[in-house]
């Protein structure tokens, strides 16, 4: 009796089992992603693979010579221009990110914990400056910083300085200041939301076992915070390292970043090549950079217990 | 009983008219409390009665509108939580997810700078206590309930605090573990001989714990006394009720002198009880007075048997609870039918409903409350 049930039990047990396999929920999941996955596949990873395989290829004026070369790499890494143009774009945006989130904990930390019945408007106010263009932003930034702007008639108005100050814009910090100013919401949301899951009973377990108000901080808060300072950094960090509008804008000769070098090989130098071999080379180095940001946060959260 | 109770007595905490108001809302009313050195004392009520306000009030984490705590003689206004001689363990335990079990317990410890090894023998002491040793590398998320509540008790004593204040430290656990727990807990706070201060909303936890509880409705302190005490003579209904069943009936006073009450009842007729300590007249209806007995002082008298105190009812109802049987009987005159508890050893279970049976009572298990 019990043998002959289990011998027919996978028999019986077939087709409502093909069915459930339709209705579980790896199936669901496969499904709802299905479009994006599809979307990311055809509009990101082939242009990036036709990228790759342009970086090893040549330019011959107007043809391309499809014979396997490392010589835009070359180039790239050893090219004094590139060489120093890649180390500003990664000076720029660590400057940027890490300014950006130092700016950021402290608003995020007293919407989290001060805001009290108003934390939604309080994030919502955040957001307002991304109703206007990016453009827009950037351009008032210039209004801000320029030769006759806000900030130097304001300064001669009240007699502190005679003449203009020209240092204020068409450099790298102009870039810096623009980029913080524009990506400083990013930073807020991340780390708000992770100042939120912190436990507030565990801040006053902290004090009830001696520790002052930036004791516990130090010991609790900031580490249990840890997850949204890192993505914060790494939201910030990773797309102005290759941030092309600002630094045309506002960044003036000493301002230029590696995205303008690759602009131009794409563009008025039409070296698409050379062009693909810093963009790789670029990318590369981000993800480099993003993994040791990464390890370096984690491994100071575990020397600060 | 504990050895601390041969010593004189010295208050440890002292509670003098502490008021916490919320608006117009009074989470705490004029509490006035003293609790003793290596005392177990219990803050008992339902919740919303004011007990947790007046724990976080000597931990720190909250301050009194009005009134002052003094803890070992030392006042503690304005004193913050971190420079206080209290530690807690939360109700949530408020174990820090970040560190493993051992720097859980030396948190505190960091800042007294002690020596390495010093820090070290008091933390391994510490889980020795709560009988975790050997546990001390395991991460704080992958430990059970038990273990965490063990961990927040650890990290407390470790600090040898002078008092230990736990915030229903047991409401988590399952019953059997809570169980285990109380008495363990009992235990150490016997070790240890730390002043323990324990809120909660168990009747029976806190009767099973402490030296002396205090009953709290509506932030107001209802009664102070000996679990014994608080059992079996409570100052009124509402204290009565939340400790466990109690027959009320109705009866009316018809002679008070220092030590006794002469009070009239229809069941039980005439009856004369000590007069408790806090027994007051109701303003309103003086003549009015509640005479209470509980439902395991209650015995069945079996065939010829015959008490002097006795009384004769229906049984309407019987509940099976496997080492009692609880019985609901109807007495002629008596407004409200009386519960009775009986063991099962004499056969209680097999009395059928309808039967008609006699119950003795000791007159002494009687006790007169203000209405």
């Amino acid at each position: 009796m019990t043998a002959a049930a289990e011998g027919s039990a996978p028999l019986a047990a077939s087709p409502p089992r093909r069915k459930s396999l339709l209705q579980s929920e790896s199936v669901q999941g496969l499904a709802l992603i299905t479009p994006t996955f599809l979307y990311a596949l055809v509009l990101l990873l082939l242009p990036i693979l036709v990228v790759i395989a342009h970086s090893f290829w040549t330019q011959h004026y107007l043809t391309i010579d499809r014979t396997f070369t490392l010589e835009n790499y070359r180039i790239a890494l050893t090219e004094p221009i590139y060489r120093d143009l890649l180390w500003r774009s990664l000076t720029i945006s660590l400057v940027t990110s890490l300014t950006t989130v130092v700016l950021a904990y402290p608003i995020a930390y007293y919407i989290s914990f001060h805001g009290g019945r108003h934390k939604g408007l309080w994030l919502f106010l955040i957001t307002i400056p991304f109703w206007t263009s990016y453009l827009l932003r950037v351009m008032s930034w210039k209004v801000i910083l320029g030769y006759n702007g806000v900030l130097n008639s304001g300064l001669m108005g009240l007699g502190i300085i005679d003449e203009p100050i020209t240092a204020l814009l068409y450099n790298s910090s102009s870039v810096v200041i623009t980029l913080v100013h524009a990506w400083a919401a990013f930073a807020i949301l991340p780390i708000f939301v992770s100042l939120e899951k912190v436990d507030r009973t565990l801040i006053e377990a902290a004090k009830d076992l001696g520790d002052g108000p930036l004791r516990s901080f130090l010991r609790v808060t900031l580490p249990l915070s840890a997850p949204g300072v890192v993505s914060a950094l790494l939201i910030v960090m990773i797309p102005t390292v290759g941030d092309y509008v600002t630094p045309k804008l506002v960044g003036g000769k000493d301002g230029m970043m590696i995205a303008n070098a690759i602009q131009a090989q794409f563009g008025k130098a039409s070296n698409w090549p050379l062009g693909a071999a810093l963009s790789v080379t670029t990318m590369i180095v981000v993800t480099l950079m993003a993994g040791a940001a990464v390890f370096i946060i984690r491994r100071a959260a575990r020397l600060a217990r | 009983m504990p050895e601390h109770r041969g010593r004189p007595r010295r208050p440890m905490i002292e509670i003098r008219s502490v008021t916490r108001s919320y608006g117009a809302f009074k989470a705490l009313d004029e509490a006035n409390l003293s609790i003793d050195e290596g005392e177990f004392f219990s803050l008992l009520g339902p919740s919303g009665c004011g007990k947790t306000t007046l724990l976080r009030m000597i931990a720190g984490f909250d301050t009194p509108t009005t009134g002052s705590i003094a803890v070992d003689g030392q006042p503690m206004d304005g004193i913050p939580a971190n420079r206080r001689p209290t530690n807690m363990v939360f109700q949530s335990y408020a174990i820090f997810p970040h560190l493993n079990v051992e720097q859980n317990v030396a948190y505190g410890l960091k800042r007294l700078k002690l020596e390495r090894g010093e820090e070290k023998r008091r933390v391994e002491e510490a889980l020795a206590q709560v009988s975790l040793t050997g546990l001390g590398k395991r991460g704080a998320t992958e430990l059970s309930g038990g273990q965490r509540q063990r961990v927040a008790l650890a990290r407390a004593l470790v600090m040898r605090p002078k008092v230990l204040l736990l915030d229903e430290p047991l409401s988590a656990l399952d019953k059997k573990l809570r169980e285990q727990m109380q008495v363990e807990l009992r235990r150490l706070q016997q070790a240890v001989g730390i002043t323990f201060v324990l809120v909660t909303h168990d009747q029976y936890e806190a009767l099973g714990m402490s030296d002396r509880i205090a009953v709290m409705f509506g932030g107001r302190i209802a009664q102070v006394a000996s679990p014994k005490e608080i059992y079996q003579w409570p100052v009124n209904r509402q204290v009565a009720d939340f400790l466990g069943g109690m027959n009320f009936v109705n009866a009316e006073i018809v002679e008070e002198d220092e030590a006794s009450l002469t009070l009239d009842t229809l069941g039980f007729g005439r009856i004369k009880a000590d007069r408790p300590a806090s027994f007051e007249r109701n303003g309103a209806n003086g003549e009015k007075a509640t005479l209470g007995i509980r439902p395991e002082r209650l015995r069945v008298l079996w065939d010829d048997e015959t008490s002097a105190f006795q009384v004769a009812g229906t049984v309407v109802e019987r509940h099976y609870f496997g080492e009692i049987t609880h019985l609901v009987v109807e007495i002629p005159g008596l407004e409200k039918p009386l519960s009775v508890t009986e063991t099962n050893d004499f056969g209680a279970d097999d009395i059928p409903v309808g039967a008609t049976i006699r119950l003795a009572y000791d007159p002494e298990a009687l006790v007169a409350m203000a209405d």
